[in-house]
């Protein structure tokens, strides 16, 4: 998988607001997705498509509605080449340091 | 048909027969399948349809953390297994079930798709799970295109 096609679908706020809602809830039809997005549903489509074609997502069939999901493999590898494998910890300290100075609760994440 | 709780892809350079010994012979599994503590983990089973199969621990305890039943065996293209806990392996009605897709690609990759369906009434599975399935796909793609084992991960805090 190209990692640059990765890069360039998540270089772009709609796209990755697309893959928030897929991580809050996956196996979304397009309809639920354009019910949070503000562009028509064509738009939508487009940026769905760019999403599949970087493996960002994936989609299943289910009788006729078409289910998207996030499919965060590219992202693990993109992870496991530039994240050494000890600073995980430090990293999740740094990240809920600032989830709580930022008041966000979003531990699990 | 419940909708799959998640559906994960990846595109590796092999052959369907190559991904799918990665997925039957526990020799390959161990290179690749690391549990969260770092531990190798093995799916050991005949694989044949209604046969169980488990998911062991490689070291000396061989604990067992996950049960279930071969459901499909398509070689080298489906494999359907059904997934649970030890305790909870006669009771099918908390089983999840998962699949796996391999599919040669027209551009000579493989794509392989797994599917795990049946988990909304389990979420402490759910989160296990979820956390696990990446890192296992990066790992088998890694061994797969490399021909390299792979390094294990540090053990969980």
């Amino acid at each position: 998988m190209d990692i640059d096609k990765v890069f360039k679908a998540l270089a772009d706020p709609s796209r990755g607001y697309l893959l928030d809602l897929l991580h809050r809830e996956s196996g979304q039809t397009l309809t639920a997705l354009c019910m949070h997005m503000d562009m028509t549903r064509q738009a939508v489509t487009q940026h769905l498509q760019q999403l599949e074609e970087a493996n960002l997502i994936a989609v299943v069939w289910q009788g006729r509605e078409k289910l998207h999901y996030l499919n965060p493999v590219p992202l693990h590898e993109i992870h496991a080449r530039w994240i050494g494998k000890f600073e995980r910890d430090r990293l999740d300290v740094l990240r809920n340091l600032k989830n709580k100075l930022e008041g966000k609760d979003d531990d699990k994440t | 048909m419940t909708k799959p709780s998640f559906v994960y892809v990846t595109y590796i350079a092999t052959t369907p027969e190559k991904l799918w010994q990665a997925l039957v012979d526990t020799d390959v599994m161990r290179q690749y399948w690391f549990g969260s503590a770092g531990c190798a983990r093995v799916n050991v089973s005949d694989w044949k349809p209604g046969s169980k199969w488990e998911h062991q621990r490689v070291d000396e305890t061989r604990t067992v953390d996950v049960v279930g039943r071969v459901v499909e065996n398509n070689p080298p293209h489906r494999l359907v297994i059904t997934w649970a806990r030890p305790t909870e392996a006669e009771d099918e009605s908390k089983h999840s079930r998962v699949t796996f897709d391999v599919e040669l690609q027209p551009d000579g990759f493989v794509r392989l798709i797994v599917t795990h369906a049946g988990l909304e009434h389990d979420p402490k599975m759910l989160e296990s799970i979820s956390g696990g399935w990446p890192k296992v796909l990066s790992n088998l793609k890694t061994l797969l295109e490399t021909g390299r084992a792979v390094l294990r991960a540090a053990p969980a805090k």
